[in-house]
């Protein structure tokens, strides 16, 4: 059931119709224990009167002394003719002789034994007690009908009914009411929810919310944080990245304009070769935020097929040897025999392309890049090393934010989103960018990955 | 007029070099904070064009140094920020202009001739010395309802002469004006463009002060006007 307050509704309803009728049950079982025992005690003593009356009469009684149980007294509560003719009695000598009886009492003798006995007469459950005088050689036999007796707990339990179902569905109101009532403030918090704009992520007010729903609360709170945090970034990011994207394209204008401008062959071809860097520029640069982006939304990366690790290395190698020649730096790959498939090549190349072109980029011309894949039992290593400058100590703790750039970057060519990347990428494979000067000069950066599938 | 241009894009950079160059300007450019620094030290700029987002901090950083240990060098900010918000914290900050990313050179080089006009305290584009009305703007004279046009490098030296009447500026001092431009600045450079600008103008305009440099010549009538 999906609504709370149906089934809260049912629940206490079937709960309050079970109790009452589980009293109902009750009150006719113990009304008709205690009718019993008042009536058999009536019954006893009605015996007992008739047969005092009998000896204070000398002994026999007038053929009328029966009738006096007619004019006992009725129940006074019950003065209705359903319970006229209560009781009736005989009085029956030892001799096996009918002395008297009461007006409407059966023929024949009501009970065999003395104490109380059940006879059925003519379709009539009897309720007798036979009390014996033995000095007057009589038994007093006196009854009233089991008929009587089931009307009287009938009518003390319907009269205990009858006002109960008229409550029954006022009761009803009252619960519905009731649960209404107390699943207000789940009214309420829905209401501010879904009245909420989309750009309002502030946290929802804790005081005066009930104790049961301040645990939702506090996790929708949590949640509207992560995702305000989440947005942030991409709003920071997305303002940073068209910021950064306006720079190199002022660069580009002001070169056409100086081309434009020039007054000889020789500046205009200037003009055109610095536009022809600035468009390699930008272009690494648009690259890069896509890199990045793929590198946060890893979940699409992880989709793709397992590569081989180095083979991903070898492409990025290939990729990359056309800058590494015009930089004039050598490029040397061990590979050996560390087989690893990566199930995330997407995020692998883009991390290992800008580590590998951080390091041909910073390295003198004429040195050499070193890029190495090695795994052991549990990680797979890939290693860069470059003759570099290497990373300064100050710069070190913040290469990887974005659009950081060290004061030292090669001729500030960077867009400083390199690392950035492969620390995202990184993070998404489970695994770790370690940077670290080398020994003997320049840097040694390093992805480790967990060997096993992730 | 020698101007520092402190921008970390090479491209950028280099376009801002040759382009305010093309335009009359003399630019040295510097890539980082520190540098930007270190040349202020050396001084001689008449104006200063600054970025914002550096890679060793921000500009607006700089700017307020430079107004707090009272610089009066006029500041244009160059940045890809062109918000309102952005601008009014930068013009607050102590910059005398304002340019947005991308720019158009010729915009920047008028709003550079008037921020360095009004530096001068100069309300008019043009400046007048001894009879003669030079107009940064198209690097043309006037003199005697005469038009005379000039070369980029005649006429930085002379504005260079004119900006500071009665001074003797030194050979290297001229050459730095003319430092940055495209090609070696060669020995004789000056001399060979002194020479012109006498042809064009009169031997007496310009004095070559023996051993020391070259100044205006004294005013034949009406003197420097405002």
């Amino acid at each position: 059931m999906t609504s709370i307050r149906k089934r809260l509704f049912i629940i206490l309803l079937a709960a309050t119709g079970v109790i009452w009728l589980s009293a109902v049950a009750w009150i006719q079982h113990s009304t008709r224990t205690e009718v019993g025992h008042v009536l058999d005690r009536r019954l006893q003593e009605s015996a007992q009167m008739v047969a005092s009356l009998i000896r204070r009469n000398g002994g026999m009684p007038g053929p009328d002394a029966a009738t006096l149980v007619d004019k006992a007294p009725a129940l006074s509560d019950m003065g209705r003719h359903d319970y006229a003719r209560q009781l009736i009695c005989q009085v029956w000598g030892f001799d096996g002789q009918l002395k008297s009886e009461s007006d409407g009492a059966p023929s024949g003798q009501l009970a065999e034994q003395e104490g109380f006995s059940e006879r059925e007469v003519d379709g009539e459950v009897w309720r007798v007690y036979t009390h014996i005088d033995a000095e007057l050689g009589i038994r007093v036999m006196v009854g009233d009908a089991h008929s009587m007796r089931d009307r009287l707990v009938h009518g003390v339990v319907m009269g205990l009914l009858t006002p109960a179902m008229l409550i029954l569905p006022l009761l009803a109101a009252l619960i519905w009411l009731s649960v209404r009532g107390g699943l207000a403030p789940l009214d309420r918090l829905a209401r501010t929810l879904a009245y909420r704009p989309a750009t309002d992520l502030g946290p929802l007010p804790e005081n005066g919310a009930p104790s049961e729903l301040r645990p939702m609360i506090e996790a929708l709170n949590g949640l509207f944080h992560r995702v305000e945090g989440l947005r942030e970034r991409e709003r920071s990011f997305t303002a940073f990245a068209a910021h950064e994207l306006k720079t190199p394209l002022a660069g580009l204008k002001t070169q056409a304009q100086v081309a434009t401008l020039a007054p000889d062959a020789a500046t205009r071809e200037r003009a055109l070769a610095q536009i022809a860097r600035g468009v390699d520029r930008t272009d690494r640069m648009v690259r890069q935020l896509l890199d990045m982006t793929a590198a946060e939304n890893a979940i699409d990366a992880a989709q793709t097929p397992a590569q081989d690790g180095a083979r991903i290395l070898a492409e990025v190698a290939d990729e990359l040897a056309g800058l590494a020649q015009v930089r004039g730096v050598a490029l040397h790959l061990e590979t050996g025999a560390a087989e690893w498939r990566s199930p995330q090549a997407a995020l692998l190349a883009p991390a290992l392309r800008n580590l590998l072109e951080n390091a041909i980029l910073a390295s003198p011309s004429g040195a050499g890049v070193e890029a190495r894949l090695t795994r052991d039992q549990e990680t797979v290593r890939f290693s860069v090393l470059d003759r570099g400058p290497g990373i300064s100590e100050a710069d070190r703790p913040h290469v990887t934010e974005r659009f950081y750039r060290g004061s030292a970057s090669p001729s500030g060519s960077g867009s400083g989103l390199g690392l950035s990347i492969v620390a995202a990428a990184v993070e998404a494979m489970g695994g770790e960018l370690r940077l670290a000067a080398r020994e003997g000069g320049g840097e040694r950066a390093e992805l480790v990955l967990p060997a096993a599938r992730p | 007029m020698r101007l520092l241009i402190v921008e970390d894009d090479p491209v950028l950079s280099d376009g801002l070099g040759v382009g305010l160059g093309l335009s009359g300007f003399t630019a040295d450019s510097v890539g980082t904070l520190a540098d930007a620094r270190a040349a202020l030290e050396g001084g001689g700029f008449a104006g200063m064009v600054l970025d914002i987002m550096l890679p060793d901090g921000s500009g607006l950083d700089l700017l307020a140094e430079l107004r707090s240990r009272g610089s009066r060098i006029p500041v244009l900010l160059l940045t890809a920020r062109d918000q309102v918000r952005d601008r009014v914290c930068g013009l607050d900050a102590g910059a005398d202009d304002y340019l947005g990313k991308p720019f158009d050179l010729a915009e920047l080089a008028a709003r550079l001739r008037a921020m360095l006009r009004r530096q001068e305290g100069r309300a008019s584009a043009v400046i007048a010395w001894n009879g003669l009305e030079l107009d940064p703007a198209t690097m043309r004279g006037r003199r005697n309802g005469d038009d005379i046009p000039f070369s980029r490098r005649e006429f930085a030296i002379l504005q260079a002469l004119i900006e500071h009447p009665g001074a003797i500026l030194a050979k290297p001092v001229l050459e730095e004006r003319l430092y940055g431009w495209q090609g070696e600045v060669e020995s004789n450079t000056v001399e060979v463009h002194i020479h012109k600008l006498r042809a064009k103008l009169g031997t007496t305009f310009i004095e070559t002060v023996r051993g020391a440099g070259y100044r205006l010549g004294k005013p034949a009538e009406n003197g420097r006007k405002g």
